[in-house]
């Protein structure tokens, strides 16, 4: 899986957690909690898409990797 | 019926009567001073100048035998205006009303009607004290068999007579002492003149004031005040209490479900009472608060000015019953 | 044994209707005591016995009308005790408990059946708390917003009009809160570090979907310090604090696009962490998707704002009515705290509590938070 993909396989997870988000314009460097409504839950159910789509296995230590775009393909593309 | 300017209360019944003795000579005056004196409210003035001793009356101090000659001159075919200087004075002609002139149509099965009308006044606020003063009007209106009307505007004292007078049957008019010295326009009225219906005097969605005679004033005096804190008033003028307009009423408790009867009469066994009994009876399920009566304090009418003005109903009485209701 | 016969009260009665027994099976009367109450047309007459002995059994139900001479109950002149009553004729003759009647202007009951509109979920703002005709429509409008909340709109005008709606209801809501509950408010910062490290190893010992969130014991701790304060699980309805056995926290649930639920957790105090983080997550997952159900809605019984979790430090809540208590969480932020004149670093959350002063004072608010804290430095405890 190339960069593209994956960036476009987390921003289409994160659409379904929280439709309202305009995806075009999300910027990669900031933290997705930082630019839109996420509570903890969402971002629960968010590492857990991850999981089912990259089977990627998460532990709670970690999750401040998966804060923004491009930490989250930084991590995603090592799997 | 004329747009004209305004003319008290007192010249529009001086002008109902003159018309009445114009149009029939069967029509004549009878009462206690109505003639020399010119009416004790001072309505028949010059009435006996233009018609003569035989059409405008006076009488003795006896108000059992001029009513009495009333209903004997109706009987026998003449159409008698008797006044009675109070409703208090009329208690000593109520054998008259209740025993002839209401019950002989139906004692004759139907053969005599009695075309009588007797117009009285009535209610405090003139100082008068507790034998001058009082309301009885749903003593009256509780007898089958009699009419009973009550105008509050200057546009029903001027017109509501003549309708009394084609009305077969003995009609009686309560005239508010207050009122004689009011002024307003009468009214011009499209489709004639009825003596059926009572009169929505102001619209409004929240409440609805009922009220007639010489209360009606004080109700849309509280129904402005209350408008402008946010309580839009409905104020009905009952104008005849029998028969009387019952679908008016809850027509308008449908609208506003929420009802304030003011009555100078006092409160035990009120026309407000019936009223009240009425809109329970027939409009039950849309009402979102209990009626509410302002009638007067159940003392006999004070003499003393600030004493009379705390007994009879006020407009700011009217405004807090209404406030405790929201 | 004796008969005891509705009396004739006046030579023109013929019957009376049975108002109710002063006395039961079993009991002793004396000639002279008052065993029942009649109504006739004079009245109601209070009906005496004219022997000594034991209410052996009686005959006829309250509420019915019978003649004059009809045999009412048997006294036993004898009886010493009321062995031989059975337990069926004495619940029989046990008044019911009278459940307190709802007081409904006729026009509000109208306008409710015609809205479906529950009148037992409506507060009543008249007089002796009646419901009148303005607390139905209060009802309607935040039903009919949650009914907007459960059918998610497609097109942009509708969403708009659902919206709306959702805040015209919150403004209802929130308006009458403010304008009825004198609230009071405490604050107080509690020491998440033992719950934060509990949770830390919990969760490593737990597959991603089963994690617990920190909030979840948050509400946990809620629930539990509601067993022993009772006052804070109630409503306050027609003037008097109802007090509710079932802990439902409602849990305060922001929409996307705005607007908020506090939809409710069944049992709280009940429920595992594991079970409540799940159900919670159905929760949260329903009420955006508009698929709440109507117990969810109605049930709760106080409500838990964790809205801090974004940004705030405290939160001031305001009281869902007829909830008399708000508990508010603000973010988790590192602080030091003191120990034994040792400074040590640490996270620390503020709690506060929105209540209702009408149905608790601050020194039982200030225990709730209390015992909250106590609660959450025992985390496995929850």
């Amino acid at each position: 899986m190339n960069e593209k993909e994956i960036k476009e396989k987390v921003l289409n997870l994160l659409g379904e957690i929280a439709p309202e988000v305009d995806l075009e314009n999300v910027d990669p460097k900031v933290s997705f909690r930082e630019q839109m409504d996420i509570d903890s839950m969402d971002y629960l159910n968010f590492v857990i898409a991850l999981d089912e789509e990259f089977e990627a296995e998460i532990p709670e230590s970690d999750y401040t990797k998966f804060m923004s775009l491009n930490s989250c393909v930084e991590q995603l593309k090592q799997i | 019926m004329k747009n004209g300017k305004e003319i008290t209360y007192r010249e529009a019944v001086r002008r109902a009567l003159q018309e009445a003795l114009l149009e029939d000579e069967r029509v004549f005056l009878m009462g206690e001073d109505v003639g020399r004196y010119g009416g004790s409210y001072a309505c028949s003035h010059g009435l006996l100048k233009e018609f003569g001793e035989e059409r405008v009356r006076d009488t003795p101090l006896s108000e059992s035998g001029f009513v009495g000659a009333g209903i004997g001159a109706a009987l026998g075919g003449m159409l008698p205006i008797v006044e009675v200087m109070t409703v208090n004075f009329s208690l000593l002609a109520l054998d008259q009303i209740v025993n002839s002139a209401a019950t002989l149509r139906h004692m004759s099965g139907g053969q005599f009607s009695v075309p009588l009308v007797v117009r009285m006044a009535t209610g405090g606020g003139r100082q008068l004290a507790a034998q001058h003063s009082h309301s009885l009007e749903n003593w009256y209106a509780h007898i089958p068999g009699i009419k009973v009307f009550t105008p509050a505007t200057v546009t029903d004292a001027r017109y509501m007579l003549a309708e009394a007078i084609k009305d077969p049957d003995p009609v009686f008019i309560f005239e508010h002492a207050m009122l004689y010295p009011t002024k307003g326009k009468i009214k011009e009225n499209g489709n004639g003149f009825n003596v059926e219906r009572a009169e929505i005097c102001r619209e409004g969605s929240d409440i609805s004031l009922i009220t007639f005679g010489g209360s009606l004033s004080k109700a849309l005096e509280a129904a402005e005040s209350l408008s402008s804190e946010g309580i839009e008033a409905e104020v009905i003028d009952l104008r005849i209490l029998r028969p009387l307009d019952t679908e008016t009423i809850i027509n308008s408790i449908t609208k506003t479900h929420r009802a304030v009867i003011v009555d100078e009469g006092w409160k035990t066994g009120s026309f407000a009472g019936e009223i009240s009994a009425q809109i329970m009876e027939k409009a039950f399920d849309e009402l979102d608060y209990p009626v509410q009566r302002v009638c007067s304090y159940e003392v006999p009418i004070p003499y003393a000015e600030h004493l009379e003005k705390l007994a009879l109903p006020q407009a700011n009485e009217i405004i807090d019953a209404v406030k405790e209701m929201f | 044994m004796a008969e005891f016969k509705m009396p004739t009260l006046g030579a023109d009665m013929t019957a009376g209707t049975l108002i109710g027994w002063l006395k039961e099976p079993g009991d002793q009367v004396n000639r002279g005591d008052i065993i029942a109450e009649v109504d006739t047309d004079k009245g109601v007459i209070e009906v005496e016995v004219f022997v000594d002995g034991v209410v052996e059994k009686l005959l006829i139900e309250t509420g019915a009308e019978v003649p004059v001479g009809t045999t009412l109950a048997i006294i036993n002149e004898n009886g010493k005790s009321a062995e031989k009553v059975t337990a069926l004729q004495k619940t029989e003759t046990k008044k019911p408990i009278k459940e307190k009647r709802l007081r409904v202007s006729p026009s509000a009951r109208k306008l409710a059946e015609k809205l479906g509109i529950d009148l037992q979920n409506v507060n009543g703002s008249g007089h002796g708390g009646r419901i009148q005709r303005k607390d139905v429509e209060l009802a309607a409008q935040e039903k009919s917003a949650v009914a907007e909340v459960k059918t998610k709109p497609k097109d942009k005008a509708l969403e708009k009009e659902s919206f709306t709606r959702m805040r015209q209801a919150i403004a209802a809501a929130m308006a009458r809160s403010k304008h009825e509950i004198p609230h009071y408010y405490l604050g107080t910062k509690i020491d998440m570090s033992r719950a934060l490290d509990w949770l830390a190893e919990e969760n490593a010992n737990r597959s991603i979907k089963e994690r617990i969130i920190y909030s979840v014991l948050l509400i946990k701790a809620v629930a539990l310090a509601l067993q022993q304060m009772p006052e804070f699980n109630a409503v306050w309805e027609n003037d008097e604090l109802k007090l509710i056995e079932k802990i439902n926290v409602g849990t305060a649930i922001s929409l996307r696009q705005g607007g908020l639920v506090a939809p409710a957790l069944h049992d709280t105090n009940k429920q595992s962490l594991g079970d409540l983080m799940k159900n919670l997550r159905d929760l949260v997952s329903r009420t955006r998707a508009g698929t709440l159900r109507s117990s969810e809605l109605s049930d709760s019984t106080i409500t838990v704002t964790n809205l801090g979790e974004q940004s705030v430090e405290t939160v001031f809540g305001v009281i869902y009515p007829p909830q008399v208590a708000l508990v508010g969480f603000g973010k988790i932020y590192e602080d030091v705290s003191v120990i034994n004149g040792r400074i040590k670093g640490c996270h620390k959350i503020n709690a506060s509590l929105a209540a209702d002063h009408r149905a608790s004072d601050g020194s039982r608010g200030a225990m709730l938070l209390a015992k909250i804290d106590k609660l959450l430095q025992e985390p496995e405890k929850l």
